[in-house]
């Protein structure tokens, strides 16, 4: 059973969801704002579990034939013109991919497919099939290729386009909730055991009163916030600096850490510059 | 009970399927919801919900189903046939003490417990009648909802943990998610790709390489070209924004549409209004001086155009009706002549309407604005974005 581990803290509801997943051998979803660690999860659930991880990135040309494999038909062209000995057994030229590797690596590993709202539209549905019986039939050497532990699948998604509803049907979902601020004082701790309290606060405000900031294009997320910390950790700032004077708001040191867009940056300037000059 | 449950989704619109529901009746028996009512919602949230923005619906099911269940007492054959005696008798494990287990040996083991549950839980009902604290809280518990909740018959559960529970789903969390609340800053890139869905089906043509690899080779070698409809953004897109008075609310909502759909289409017009289109029309808003001819509009773009008006239509009756009943200017013809001709021009239109849809029956205009466009006035929601560019395809 998964329970978070020392440097990530899963919170109940999280746990439920991939205990679930674990348990009844059915992929999991997860989705997100950016930044609140979804890929970290398969990364961490890996090294909890101590099973393999497999990664599969997904881009946008990404086709679900190459999960399964490949067939190489160039390098089988070339090798004939070379008269290789190679060349009579087709299996040489199929190149697996990351679900056959998922398929038949020990111990069972964890598969990862990172960002599959990526691809094609069509994907997820190409791999239906793949995933509810984990098993495929390779076309040129008539073999399926048959898990015989089913993985623990892990897929992420950033939104950018909607999955199909057969697809859904087969995942359990967890949609990662930006942490309230008592699990964000977990996950600092879990990740800069010494830092100060009093700096941990005040960043901690004016951590979530940026967020607070209406019309932010890109609000800052957990990796972000560890970003920044471990800047003033670096630069080792007291926590006074931090302070806003008369809760007027200031520009946080470092402010770059956390704010990705010149746009958001030039709004908070000039609040900054509202507030300053109303004082 | 559980069925119930998965009905009432069903309800509320919420997308569950069988094989979800099959999925999680596996997942009770393999003992994953841990018998507590928290692990049994996470659980069900994450074996049913597949899409954040039905969390919050989700939420309010789960609430009702498992709150409106105080008193099924007198249907105790149910009870007993619903709840499986595993869990019954693992739940009491958990949560009996030392002495109230052999109290229940004693009793003549676990048949009997049923009975002296609901005994004991009449008694209560009397102390505490009417309390919220017992089984009102309890109430949202499947066990409380049965009366066999552990807090409100004191067999030990511990208290904080109850009431946590029922506040996960009763903060509703996921509000912002849901699509029927109009848009917000982070649903705007949902929103934006609602539009880019109905975007992608221009037609162009393109070189259609593996084609004409294709066709060449059957064709003996001598080159056969082929062409194939580019995935560009082919639709034109006139929109009139009414600005100003009581559109001031709506800014934001505007602006971003706006933008999502600035960089969403290649060919977008933007003109601005107040209330209602009269003869002229503004391309800068900022600048009234900027004022065109709404003919020269009219005859400029083609019929080809989908024509998007967003306007809370919130005004006097006499700004549509009427000549002269603009309040900027004197306007020889009515507002509504001026719309009718903008919908003869354009087959395609519809009006998207920042203001929530509850409030639309008590502002006449508005059902006459609605009525000119025959029914293609749309909420400015997630959902009412779909509808209205699902509605622009036709």
């Amino acid at each position: 059973m998964f329970k978070g581990t020392q440097s990530y803290i899963a919170t109940q509801d999280l746990q439920v969801a991939v205990n679930a997943a674990l348990t009844l051998q059915r992929p999991l979803l997860i989705k997100g704002e950016p930044g609140t660690g979804k890929t970290v999860l398969a990364f961490e659930l890996a090294k909890a579990l101590d099973r393999p991880l497999i990664q599969w990135h997904i881009k946008s040309t990404t086709k679900a034939q190459q999960g399964l494999y490949e067939y190489d038909a160039v390098s089988r062209l070339r090798d004939s013109q070379l008269g290789d000995a190679r060349v009579h057994d087709i299996s040489n030229y199929i190149v697996r991919g990351k679900l056959w590797e998922a398929f038949v690596t020990e111990p069972t590993p964890i598969l990862l497919i990172d960002e599959i709202d990526k691809a094609d539209i069509e994907f997820p549905n190409d791999l239906l099939l793949e995933l509810d019986r984990m098993e495929f039939h390779v076309y040129e050497t008539r073999e399926v290729i048959k898990a015989k532990v089913r993985p623990l699948v892990l897929i992420t998604s950033n939104n950018e386009k909607d999955l199909p509803d057969a697809f859904l049907r087969r995942c359990f979902f967890h949609y990662i909730r930006f942490p309230d601020p008592d699990t964000m004082v977990q996950i600092v701790g879990a990740h800069f055991p010494n830092l100060k309290h009093d700096l941990l606060r005040e960043a901690l405000t004016t951590f979530y009163a940026l967020r607070e900031v209406p019309g932010l294009k890109k609000k800052p997320s957990t990796s972000e916030l560890l970003d920044w910390l471990k800047l003033l950790v670096a630069e080792d700032l007291s926590p006074e600096v931090l302070r806003s004077k008369d809760n007027k708001i200031t520009i946080p040191p470092m402010a770059g850490a956390l704010l990705k867009n010149e746009q958001d940056m030039h709004l908070f300037e000039r609040l900054a510059f509202m507030a300053r000059r109303g004082s | 009970m559980l069925s119930r449950f998965f009905y009432s989704l069903r309800e509320a619109n919420i997308p569950v399927s069988l094989k979800e529901y099959l999925t999680l009746l596996e997942a009770l028996k393999a003992g994953l919801a841990d018998y507590s009512v928290e692990s049994f919602y996470y659980l069900s949230r994450s074996t049913l919900v597949k899409d954040e923005r039905n969390l919050d619906k989700f939420d309010r099911v789960f609430g009702a189903t498992f709150e409106g269940l105080e008193t099924p007492f007198d249907t105790d054959d149910s009870l007993v046939a619903e709840i499986p005696e595993e869990w019954l008798r693992a739940l009491g494990e958990k949560f009996l003490t030392e002495e109230e287990k052999s109290a229940i040996e004693a009793l003549g083991g676990f048949e009997k417990l049923m009975e002296t549950l609901k005994q004991r839980l009449a008694e209560q009902k009397e102390e505490h009648h009417g309390g919220s604290k017992l089984i009102g809280t309890g109430g949202t518990s499947p066990f409380g909802a049965y009366g066999y909740n552990p807090e409100g018959i004191r067999i030990g559960q511990d208290k904080s943990r109850h009431r946590r529970a029922v506040k996960v789903w009763d903060k509703r969390e996921f509000r912002n998610f849901d699509d029927s609340v109009s848009l917000g800053t982070r649903n705007i890139q949902v929103a934006l790709r609602r539009l880019r869905r109905w975007a992608r089906q221009g037609a162009a043509n393109q070189l259609d390489l593996p084609g004409t690899i294709a066709a060449t080779a059957r064709n003996g070698g001598s080159l056969d070209l082929h062409m194939v409809a580019e995935r560009h953004n082919a639709i034109k897109v006139l929109l009139l924004l009414d600005v100003g008075g009581s559109m001031d609310d709506h800014i934001l909502a505007c602006e971003q549409l706006f933008s999502a759909a600035r960089s969403e289409f290649k060919y977008l017009e933007q003109y601005y209004f107040h209330n209602c289109p009269y003869e002229g029309l503004w391309k800068d808003n900022r600048r009234r001086d900027s004022r065109v001819d709404t003919w020269h509009v009219l005859h400029t773009y083609g019929a080809d155009y989908k024509l998007v008006f967003v306007g809370d239509a919130s005004m006097s009756p006499y700004e549509i009706a009427e000549v002269g009943g603009g309040v900027e200017m004197y306007n020889p013809e009515a507002g509504q002549v001026w719309i009718k001709r903008f919908l003869a021009a354009y087959p395609h239109a519809v009006w998207l309407n920042p203001l929530d849809e509850r409030y639309w029956p008590h502002t006449h205009s508005i059902g006459m604005i609605d009525r000119l466009m025959d029914k293609r006035m749309f909420p400015l929601t997630l959902s009412g974005l779909d509808s209205a560019m699902r509605e622009l395809m036709r």
